[in-house]
């Protein structure tokens, strides 16, 4: 039996599914709705697990294989968790120029961790983007969701090292 | 009876031909018996235009068009086996096969495999870009199929019958680029699937090894993708 | 509301601005924003209120104002004066020589060449209005032109004005805007649609950020002149998730426009209806090409299929749809305001108006600028740009991203427009340009599009799958000393099999950063097949 979505269970009793849910209505259940439904779930949950996926297909009515063909194919979506700090180095043409594949792998060395994942202590995500807008102040860095331009493979090294520690 | 539909005359390798005009390139070519190669193409799936194969020549144009998705126009003069269109269906054979691991000689579909046959015809002899042997796995958890990752070309045919014809939606593709996977459900192995109906229609469109009935053993999978126009054409009887 | 009631707030608006003897303009774009913008603002705030002057100066957040090199920016009105890389810690000092000579130390003449030899068109109100107040965009003229097109003009002669201007889209390939107006226009469909391109994935390119963050209703007046001119109701605006600044002025700008009637249905009382609905990209360079895009905006993986048939007769949801870039709406409402003819008369013979550029890379000033058409690359690098810092010798300008290449020494004195550009083995692309110095190695930067064009292809056609993979593992071979005659010869073929074959536009325009490479510097290469780099 195929429920209506306003009927379908929440995969816990987790308060945030709620959220969740009304992003989807938003968009009538339907299944165009389906990457705005997976940014809300990244907002709320930080990634998107397999169950918030089951759950999507759920109430959109969209196959279990197009769910995750879609979460896939977009770089912004996390499958997995990341870790308790994320710092996301800028890999565009302008911050290119300016070094930032030295500081890429500086922390990739520091932290004993590739580029897209997270240290084993769940310490640490280090992600990469294609690109971030702030080429005038190139090479950016964003730690923790705050953008720091100019930054020196030495200095942002250091930084990174301080919040994770801290 | 349909409204009354209009008739193009156009001219394919030098050859006057007429078609309805809801036809494309590669539907009146193979009316006509001309020849053009296809791998994403299969009659009675919706077209993707993906593999590059059937690009054809058509004067005045600079682009070279895809025959698969190209509809017929009045006066259109079309050229579908040029020397430049051969070297580059040639390289983009090669292009495949340096792609994943294709080992003919213990593959169950060898002498059934439609891009062997394509190498063949097109004469390939040697692939001159480096191979990049990526690891793939092979799932064998369903008890009657199997899914050979090595020998996958990324078609889409299986996603698109399953999800076309056979209504269950079963693949997709995963990621995207040389990363793109075809995969069940939530990426999960075939045999713990809840969608698939077992029904094997993608084991017989696929065009290569990667999907395949189990307990046959090298060179023993032929396919049979005949089933398909009749199964549309069917339909449409039927719904009409 | 009705559009007589835009006076109303106009003046109202002025009049409270007029209260104030001063307006102290703080960037609180991206680029200053993370040089401590807001920082600045707090402190100048604080500072203004212990000296009880909040009475009389008037503290505004506003976009960039382009020299984002040296943020955060702080201007004071009308005394004309820019003040560079201020600190929170002068916020005394600032707030003290109000109205007298600023502190020398932050000082930033105005009539530098980075602005002088800018012509604002598009960014004719960025660092002069608060973004997030729709009163400070109508005071300054904002929502006119709707005014004007809504209700002195009928939609064909809204396009016809777009015709005259010869605007031509300013999101890369240059197609001409009114042509694309008058080809949905003539579409008999009940439901169309008008698409925003905010995806802005070339790397190196801030131009559209900046707009949307600086003047968001800018571009909902073009948008909805556009939905006017060609009868679409129902418009999108695909913005990329890295943007989460622009994604909020929109949507604040959105319901502002809604409260007050200039967007939904009946807009101010005109029988014309037009919703917008913001719809956020994830991280897929490949959905800023046009069928792609939609089919993100469905809701699936953002692959491109064959065209025909065009956006303008089957586009979302088999509707028709247009889509133009920010910049191309953002020039609209200049147009309807001046006339077609006004925007012609700038710029050269085929490439009309200005262009907005964000320069970066080895070059003394980084940040946005806006240039007429036919100035020179040598103008915008060495006079606005200031040249090659640290007496570093200039080597090439990158314009285009991922889809265009590199000009050397020798193409500096051509004009930049859409032909001479294209000649040069380059795009106008949608603005990015970023100049090397001769520590960079072409062969580099070449594997550097590379390596992005194969980690953004979509994965669907066998060409730009597994061409740009195999290219980007020659070069590797290349750069490391490694190849032979044989694989350059390779990576020629393939270039060109790539170009021919592929579907979309980023197959097609792959290759052009080897071929452009190649053509300009190809003793770099040979160098490399030698062993000798
Ligand atoms: C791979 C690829 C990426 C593109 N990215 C963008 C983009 O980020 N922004 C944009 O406006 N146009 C982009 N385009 C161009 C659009 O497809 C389209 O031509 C443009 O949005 C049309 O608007 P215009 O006529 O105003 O230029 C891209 C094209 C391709 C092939
Ligand atoms: S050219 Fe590249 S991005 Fe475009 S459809 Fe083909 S694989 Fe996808
Ligand atoms: S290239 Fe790094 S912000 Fe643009
Ligand atoms: S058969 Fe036409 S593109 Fe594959």
């Amino acid at each position: 039996m195929i429920l209506p979505p306003e009927k379908q269970p929440m995969p816990s009793d987790d308060k945030r599914w709620r959220l969740v849910a009304t992003a989807m209505r938003r968009h009538g259940y339907k299944s165009h709705g389906l990457i705005e439904s997976l940014h809300s779930i990244q907002e709320t949950f930080g990634y998107v697990s397999e169950d918030a996926l089951k759950f999507t297909a759920k109430m959109l009515r969209v196959p279990l294989s197009q769910a995750y063909g879609v979460a896939s194919f977009y770089h912004y979506f996390n499958l997995k968790p990341l870790g308790r700090h994320s710092c996301v180095v800028c890999r565009g043409t302008a911050c290119h120029i300016k070094g930032s594949a030295q500081i890429l792998s500086d922390l990739e060395q520091l932290f004993a961790v590739r580029v897209g994942e997270t240290t084993e202590d769940g310490s640490l995500s280090l992600l990469s983007a294609q690109c971030l807008g702030a080429c005038g102040i190139a090479p950016a860095v964003v730690l923790d969701g705050v953008v720091m331009g100019r930054a020196e493979a030495e200095s942002i090294v250091h930084r990174v090292e301080e919040v994770v520690a801290a | 009876m349909p409204t009354s539909v209009k008739v193009k005359t156009l001219r394919i390798d030098g050859r006057d031909v007429s078609a309805r005009e809801d036809q494309t390139i590669l539907e009146v070519a193979r009316e006509n018996d001309i020849w053009i190669p296809t791998l994403c193409h299969l009659d009675g799936l919706s077209p993707v235009g993906a593999c590059r194969l059937c690009l054809v020549e058509i004067k005045g144009s600079t682009k070279l068009l895809p025959a698969c998705v190209t509809a017929v126009e009045e006066g259109m003069e079309v050229s579908t086996q040029t020397e430049g269109l051969e070297s580059y269906r040639r390289m983009i054979l090669e292009l495949l096969f340096s792609e994943r691991n294709h080992v003919c000689s213990i593959c169950k579909s060898n002498g059934h495999c439609e891009m062997q046959t394509l190498a063949q015809r097109l004469g390939l002899t040697h692939i001159h870009f480096p191979y990049r042997y990526p690891s793939l796995p092979v799932d064998l958890s369903h008890e009657l199929f199997g899914m050979d990752h090595n020998r996958c070309i990324l078609c889409t045919r299986c996603v698109r019958v399953c999800a076309e014809i056979e209504g269950a939606h079963v693949w997709d593709v995963m990621g995207r680029g040389v990363d793109a996977r075809i995969i069940c459900d939530l990426n999960q192995p075939w045999g713990t699937s809840e969608t698939c109906t077992s029904c094997g229609k993608c084991v017989h469109v696929c065009p290569t090894g990667a999907l395949f009935e189990r307990g046959r053993s090298a060179s023993e999978m032929d396919k049979r993708p005949e089933f398909l126009p009749y199964l549309t054409l069917m339909r449409r009887a039927g719904g009409e | 509301m009705i559009f007589e009631e835009l006076g109303h707030i106009e003046e109202a608006e002025l009049e409270a601005q007029s209260r104030f003897e001063r307006r102290i303009h703080v960037c609180a774009a991206a680029g200053c924003l993370a040089s401590g913008a807001d920082a600045v603002k707090e402190a100048l705030s604080g500072e203004l209120q212990s000296t009880g002057l909040e009475e009389r100066c008037q503290m505004v957040g506003v976009g960039c104002m382009g020299l984002c090199s040296r943020g955060p920016l702080v201007s004071i009105q009308p005394d004309n004066v820019l003040l560079a890389q201020v600190r929170a810690k002068d916020a005394k000092e600032v707030v003290g020589t109000l109205g007298k000579k600023p502190p020398k130390r932050l000082a930033c003449p105005s009539d530098l060449p980075f602005f002088k030899r800018q012509l604002k068109v598009v960014l004719e109100n960025m660092g002069r209005i608060d973004p997030e107040r729709i009163e400070e965009y109508i005071a300054v003229g904002g929502y006119s032109a709707l005014h004007k097109g809504l209700t002195e003009m009928t939609s064909q002669e809204v396009i016809d004005e777009v015709v005259k201007s010869g605007l031509r889209g300013r999101g890369g390939a240059g197609y001409p805007t009114g042509l694309k107006w008058s080809q949905l226009s003539k579409e008999s469909s009940p439901i169309k649609y008008v698409v925003c391109n905010a995806d802005e994935g070339d790397p190196g390119a801030f131009m559209d950020r900046s707009v949307l963050e600086g003047d968001p209703h800018r571009v909902l007046e073009g948008m909805i002149l556009a939905g006017y001119a060609t009868g679409a109701t129902q418009g999108f605006i695909y913005v990329r998730a890295e943007y989460p600044l622009a994604i909020k002025r929109l949507n604040l700008a959105i319901k502002q426009a809604s409260r007050l009637g200039l967007l939904g249905h009946n807009i101010c009382g005109t029988p014309v209806s037009f919703g917008v609905e913001v719809r956020v990209g994830a991280g897929a360079f490949v959905c800023g090409e046009e069928t792609a895009l939609m089919a993100s905006i469905e809701g699936g993986r953002g692959t491109p299929r064959p065209r025909p048939p065009f956006p303008t007769q089957s586009g979302i949801w088999g509707r028709p749809t247009m889509i133009n870039n920010v910049e191309t709406f953002a020039n609209i409402p200049p147009i309807i305001r001046n006339g077609g003819k006004w925007l012609a008369e700038i710029g050269t013979e085929k490439s009309k108006g200005t262009k907005v550029f964000s320069l970066s890379g080895k070059v003394v000033n980084t940040g946005l600028i806006e240039v007429p058409m036919g100035i020179t690359l040598r103008e915008i690098i060495f006079e606005i740009g200031g040249g090659i810092p640290f007496g570093g010798k200039f080597k090439a300008v990158q314009t285009g991203g991922p889809s265009g290449g590199c000009v050397p020494d020798s193409g500096l004195d051509v004009p930049v427009d859409y032909e001479s550009l294209s000649h040069l083995g380059t795009i106008m692309g949608s603005g990015g340009m970023v100049v090397m110095d001769d520590s960079a190695s072409m062969v580099d930067v070449a594997r550097f599009f590379l390596d992005f064009s194969r980690h953004e292809s979509c994965g669907k056609c066998i060409p730009c799958r597994v061409g740009t993979v195999q290219m980007h593992g020659l070069l590797d071979k290349i750069a490391a000393n490694r190849a032979t005659s044989e694989d350059l010869a390779m990576l020629e073929e393939l270039c060109d099999l790539v170009r021919k074959t592929s579907l979309c536009g980023l197959g097609q325009t792959a290759p052009t950063p080897v071929v452009s490479t190649l053509r300009h510097f190809r003793e770099e290469y040979l160098s490399h097949l030698s062993g000798k780099a």
